[in-house]
């Protein structure tokens, strides 16, 4: 479960970041945050993360795991020393103990023919599953992913999200996704977040109470997507 | 036509046919380096025994190995080589530490690189060999000077490439291990060290490079022993054989000590991105 009271960061005297934000997650809900650019979603979750410390406001991550933060960033940032199998257990507490689920790991993110092989040696989805892997080995109470997918051809992004679905649905891990990819938070979000402004308010909240896995043509989807682009189109007029 | 079929060997990386193409072309890269020194020393070994070049200044290449062989029979030669080597060796390696500790602590702390660059800066701008006298005053003209001369033109190649090795580690990568909520030392030696290795391992190739160059000049300002001692006797005693001889002996274990590394960089490094990891 994660708790934001009133948070606030910013930078550049004030017309950066995102202020006096306040939200709270579910155990095993699945929230997007979408936002055009500059309106602090990367910052919020740099906050949540811990990597940025420099805010105001309470933050509360309760689990029950010892590691409460599990990451994965818009590029894989993979330790290019590492091979595959070193780089997916990288950061895990007790290294011997996940060698034994190593190979669950391998096989959910379809790389158990590359463990041995380098990063240099790995395409960009390949890659971005290596960093789920390692994101997930941890068994994280929250994931935040910073853009996962943007990075990726419009394939094998959907290859990974429906991944991260079916991960999603086996493990139920909270999680917090940050895109500007309208479809992608439609297809994975129970509740999406519309940020905007500069710093960023939060300026709405939906709820998409359709059962996952989900049809990407959904007439229901598509009502929805209208509503948002409307709301960050108005947001544009704002400013 | 040859491209697409070397490609195609590529998806086979594991496959023996790759590795033996790899041989076979590794092995034609070096012959095709060996045909212009053979030719030279040809024509240098010609030039001499139809005496177009004077024997006394410049004596046949089969003359030079002669001395050497001599040399090795006498058995003085091991000696010279062995007492060079030492010298460089261990200069070498008391630079290296000193520069390992300092750089690291200097590329690693904001504070103490504000504190000691400068410092270390302006002795760097002295060119080394302006030491000699002082050391030899200091230490004598016994081993120490020598190894400590040696020291300090390692030091300075390895040190700079030590402190911008860490200074341009990815930071997104120490935001991994912050996220896994890594000690500060932790984080030094499980992706800083790792990072930096490439940088460090060129600072090592030069440093040692530098180290043949420093001994050099420190075994001819006073030795009675070693390769550049042999320098020393064949101009006073008029032997250029003797001195080609030092020079080729030289030249010959400064490249064995840079392969050594060279291969060492290779096997450490078979992880990065680069031209030299594509074949």
């Amino acid at each position: 479960m994660l708790k934001v009271k009133e948070a606030t960061r910013t930078f550049n005297n004030g017309l950066a970041g995102f202020n006096n934000i306040s939200f709270s997650i579910e155990e095993g809900e699945t929230v997007g945050i979408l936002g055009t650019s500059g309106c602090g979603k990367s910052t919020l979750l740099r906050v949540l993360s811990g990597l940025d410390q420099n805010y105001d406001g309470a933050i509360e991550i309760r689990g029950a795991g010892d590691q409460p933060i599990g990451m994965i960033f818009q590029e894989p940032r993979l330790m290019p020393w590492l091979t595959v199998k070193e780089n997916i257990l990288f950061g895990a507490k007790d290294e011997k103990e996940k060698q034994a689920t190593i190979q669950e790991y391998l096989n959910l993110v379809g790389l158990s023919d590359f463990d041995a092989h380098y990063p240099k040696d790995l395409s960009g989805g390949m890659a971005q599953r290596t960093a789920i892997a390692r994101a997930l080995i941890g068994e994280p109470d929250v994931l935040l992913l910073d853009e996962p997918f943007s990075a990726l051809d419009a394939f094998t992004k959907m290859q990974l999200q429906d991944l991260l679905l079916k991960i999603q649905q086996n493990r139920l891990t909270t999680m917090v996704v940050v895109t500007h990819d309208i479809d992608e938070a439609l297809y994975l979000c129970d509740r999406i977040f519309i940020l905007g402004g500069q710093p960023g308010t939060l300026q709405a909240e939906l709820s998409i109470d359709v059962p996952k896995p989900r049809d990407r043509g959904d007439s229901f989807l598509a009502g929805k997507k209208a509503e948002i682009l409307e709301l960050l189109h108005i947001e544009k007029e704002v400013i | 036509m040859t491209v697409n079929i070397d490609e195609k060997e590529l998806f086979v990386t594991k496959g023996k046919k790759s590795v033996k193409i790899n041989i076979e072309r590794k092995v034609r890269g070096l012959a095709l380096g060996l045909v212009i020194p053979f030719l030279l020393l040809v024509v240098w070994e010609a030039a001499v025994r139809f005496n177009w070049l004077d024997a006394y200044v410049f004596p046949a290449p089969t003359t030079i190995l002669q001395k050497i062989i001599e040399l090795a029979q006498e058995g003085t030669l091991w000696g010279h080589v062995g007492i060079t080597f030492f010298r460089v060796m261990i200069g070498f390696l008391a630079g290296t530490i000193a520069a390992v500790v300092l750089g690291s602590i200097v590329g690693y702390f904001k504070w103490f690189e504000q504190l000691m660059d400068p410092l270390i800066q302006a002795f760097r701008s002295i060119p080394s060999l302006a030491w000699v006298p002082l050391f030899i005053l200091w230490m004598g003209i016994g081993e120490s000077s020598k190894v400590m001369l040696i020291a300090v033109g390692v030091f300075f190649p390895i040190y700079l490439n030590i402190v911008s090795g860490i200074q341009g580690v990815d930071r997104k990568l120490i935001e991994v291990g912050k996220i896994y909520h890594f000690t500060p030392l932790q984080i030094v030696r499980r992706i800083i060290l790792p990072a930096s290795l490439p940088s460090f391992l060129v600072g090592l190739r030069s440093g040692v490079g530098l180290g043949w160059m420093f001994i050099v000049a420190a075994e001819l300002m006073g030795a009675s022993q070693g390769l550049g001692y042999l320098l020393v006797v064949g101009q006073n005693t008029y032997s250029p054989e003797l001195i080609i001889a030092s020079i080729i002996l030289f030249a010959l274990l400064g490249k064995a000590t840079d392969s050594l590394l060279k291969a060492l960089e290779a096997r450490a490094l078979k992880w990065q991105d680069n031209l030299q990891n594509q074949l």
